[in-house]
């Protein structure tokens, strides 16, 4: 195997269709564990105000539905109440995306795939999961808890930062990419989709208090409170807030933000492996769509049906790329 | 068995030359530091996730070998030989293998019985005829040697199928470089860590024959779930190449394939980590799930080679050990630089009538068994574990061999009362291909229980970082 400066072109991947399928999934549930933390910070905040129980119920079904647990929530438990919605979202091991089952799942992939991982990622994911597993549920009390769900965030970010300093930009990289910015985009599109009658515009509302916890809230869920100030200006307005979550350039978890990760990443392989895959042209279609959009024509047009396509597209592209890239051939 | 020798502090003339350095090292450290290293290892083995699965432990348990962080050091002339020696044993055990693959002219010869062989479930008798490139059957090895005196070594046994523990040997070094690297900077430690590449081009010159591109290389494992898979996982990082399961893999136009993210890609060399019996369903074991249908014929046509060949246990196999030193002599005519330990063959009437006598003296090992499994050390056994083998050696006589007690030396370790003598042995790890590759050390593995034999990890021993020393 003699190398030449004319033969020393860099090595084709030979990365199998199941180690893309790991690494895809990995990123997601790493990705879930965060947004999860996230939504229980919030639900939490409000349950913890002072108002009935029967609306703290209210915040607690719609956190459960942001993140895709109702139903397995409801097959468990006969009423929705604080305790139990913490154990089922953060220590559950029957619900996938349980925190606890979400880190579980990341490090086995991980384990399964550790040659794609650099050491630091693998060790910053088994070092969580080593954490997290010491964890007793029944000793935390409830003043633990946001630690806990700020360390659950500080992981995260630690493994994305080990990701960005340390991985190749190869395959590896633009799966993972590709499973943080699906899931993200999925995240902040189900936060809309179940709260997306209180930025309706409503004319009574002008000028009133009332909505500006849930609208804080949905802010929130997406660690975006502060920096909305800073990207508008303003008060919280339903439909700047619809707008930085939907078609903002600048904040990190929106739609447009996401889309515009998975089309570079998608790009990027296609060019690697020297194809064009129908899941890149999907996620231009996506992309040009939020593009040509603004928040009047997609009001006009209805923001819950304009959440639910995305929902539905998003989707379909996940199940293309598994397609496109041999996931489970 | 007299007294053990001591590597250390050797036979009463004060520290041996090679542990001059640590010795000083060590008087100078307070036990609850050492012991707070101890601690520091743990917690980095842990992170770095290599971990053991024992058998019986449940499917999910992840153990830590032990690590013990006296390393124990060889000095550059004992190496020469130890090296000399373990060069001599892979090209006999490879010329033997080559012989009774075709030709069996030392069968002919009379000087290893045909039966042995030809009824060796370890043979493979599809592998007649057959000729890997090089004529190389066992690429990488792991040969088991013990030290009985200032100059006595002994081979105890050849790993020649799919040897463990190479990946300790690295990590052992990483951790030590992490914690002492003062005792790098005065010692001159010959580096380990070029053994990943040495094996990436051992794999490479035995590429399929005519091949007119750089070979694709890939590590065949059982999975997640076999006790070496971090192993597995860690050379194929090592050396930039894929990890596959059978899954991954199907034959196709004759060729092995690999499932890729961007479709079948032909594989030409499979560094395998899972027995001959679960390599193809359609010639070995038809239940398998872990091989691949139809790796054989593609094998046999040449097209890919399998690492360590199919077959290659028959090298290993306690039954054959006896014979090396003649099989030595037969190939290389010379003599054996390393001795074997005198081995009783149980089959022979003779020899049993022998080992039923001497029984609490001995040790017995299932021939086919391995890592420290279905064996008797008959000095530490209880008289009911004596009688118990008394009885499977009278009803099976064929499945032991049996040798003597050997008083394997020993090495500082630190144990909860502070550092004590503990018995060791040594597994370089021995790469066959274009040439022979060693790298200058391997795996130290430590019977942690006072006055226990028994090193494997499976039965609870540990590892140590091996030195060799550089003139």
């Amino acid at each position: 195997m003699e190398s030449s400066l004319a033969g020393a072109a860099p090595q084709t991947s030979n990365m199998l269709g199941r180690t893309a399928n790991d690494l895809f999934w990995l990123s997601r549930y790493l990705e879930r564990a965060e947004n999860i933390a996230r939504l229980l910070e919030v639900g939490y905040r409000i349950a913890l105000l002072p108002r009935e129980d029967a609306s703290s119920n209210t915040e607690w079904r719609s956190t459960l539905q942001s993140a895709a647990c109702e139903v397995g929530y409801g097959a468990k438990y006969e009423q929705v109440q604080t305790r139990d919605v913490v154990d089922y979202l953060l220590f559950d091991r029957d619900n996938p995306s349980s925190i606890r089952s979400c880190i579980a799942t990341a490090r086995h992939s991980a384990r399964a795939q550790r040659i794609a991982l650099t050491r630091e990622m693998w060790e910053c994911l088994n070092s969580a999961w080593m954490d997290f597993e010491a964890i007793d549920p029944d000793s935390l009390d409830s003043d633990a808890l946001p630690g806990l769900l700020d360390w659950v965030k500080e992981r995260s970010a630690a493994y994305r930062g080990a990701l960005m300093n340390t991985i190749l930009r190869n395959d590896t990289y633009h799966f993972s990419q590709l499973g943080t910015f699906l899931e993200r985009a999925d995240n902040t599109a189900r936060i809309l989709d179940v709260k997306y009658y209180v930025l309706l515009p409503r004319p009574e509302m002008i000028g009133s208090g009332v909505d500006n916890v849930q609208w804080g809230a949905i802010l929130r869920s997406v660690s975006a409170h502060r920096s909305y100030r800073w990207v508008y200006r303003d008060s919280y307005r339903p439909w700047k807030i619809a707008d930085y979550l939907i078609l903002s350039r600048q904040m990190p978890r929106s739609l447009m933000s996401c889309y515009g990760e998975i089309r570079t990443a998608l790009a990027d392989l296609c060019e690697l492996y020297g194809t064009e895959e129908p899941c890149l042209g999907a996620s231009r279609t996506t992309l040009a769509m939020l593009e040509s959009s603004d928040m009047t024509s997609i009001f006009q047009a209805g923001l819950h049906e304009f959440i639910q396509d995305f929902i539905a597209r998003n989707n379909r592209l996940g199940a293309e790329i598994s397609t496109s890239f041999h996931f489970n051939s | 068995m007299g007294a053990a020798f001591d590597e250390m502090n050797g036979t009463g003339g004060g520290v041996r030359p090679p542990y001059s350095r640590l010795a000083e090292w060590l008087a100078t450290r307070r036990l609850e530091d050492l012991q707070d290293k101890r601690r520091e290892a743990e917690i980095l083995f842990r992170r770095t996730g290599i971990t053991f699965a024992v058998h019986g432990a449940g499917d999910t348990a992840e153990r830590l070998i032990p690590f013990d962080i006296v390393p124990r050091i060889i000095s550059a002339g004992e190496w020469r030989r130890l090296a000399a020696g373990i060069e001599q044993r892979v090209r006999a055990l490879n010329a033997f293998m080559f012989d009774i693959y075709h030709r069996q002219e030392i069968l002919r010869a009379g000087r290893v019985p045909e039966d042995l062989i030809i009824q060796n479930s370890a043979f493979v008798p599809d592998m007649i005829g057959v000729d890997p490139p090089l004529g190389i059957y066992s690429h990488i090895l792991g040969i088991d040697i013990v030290r009985t005196a200032e100059n006595e070594f002994f081979v105890l046994e050849d790993n020649t199928r799919t040897p463990s523990g190479v990946s300790y040997m690295l990590e052992n070094r990483e951790t030590m470089m992490h914690m002492f690297p003062d005792l790098f900077a005065s010692n001159r430690v010959a580096p380990v860590e070029t053994y990943p590449e040495h094996l990436l081009t051992t794999l490479e010159s035995v590429a399929p024959r005519g091949l007119k591109r750089d070979p694709v290389i890939a590590v065949l494992t059982p999975g997640l779930y076999n006790s070496a898979y971090f192993e597995h996982s860690f050379l194929a990082d090592q050396m930039g190449v894929e990890l596959v399961e059978g899954r991954d893999l199907v034959v196709l136009d004759g060729a092995l394939k690999m499932k890729t993210a961007q479709g079948l890609l032909q594989v030409d060399v499979v560094y395998r980590r899972i027995d001959d019996d679960f390599l193809d369903p359609l010639v070995f074991d038809p239940t398998s799930m872990l091989g691949v249908p139809g790796l054989f014929d593609v094998y046999r046509a040449g097209n890919v080679t399998i690492v360590n060949a199919p077959g290659a246990g028959i090298a290993d196999d306690k039954a054959i050990y006896r014979y090396i030193p003649q099989i030595i002599e037969f190939y290389t005519g010379g003599s054996p630089i390393l001795k074997n330990v005198p081995t009783y063959d149980c089959r022979r009437p003779d020899d049993l009538a022998y080992v039923l006598e001497h029984l609490p003296e001995l040790v017995v090992k299932e021939v086919h068994g391995s890592g420290g499994y279905g064996m008797l050390v008959g000095l530490s056994s209880t008289k009911e574990e004596i009688a118990c083998f008394r009885e499977k050696l009278t009803a099976h006589p064929d499945n032991y061999i049996a040798q003597p007690t050997l008083a394997l030396s020993t090495c500082p370790t630190l144990v909860e009362s502070g550092l004590a003598p503990r018995h060791v042995d040594l597994r370089p790890f021995v790469l066959v291909g274009d040439r022979v590759r060693l790298v200058p050390g391997g795996l130290t593995r430590v019977a942690l229980e006072n006055g226990s034999l028994v090193v494997n990890s499976s039965q609870g021993g540990g590892t140590k970082d091996t030195w060799v020393l550089q003139d």
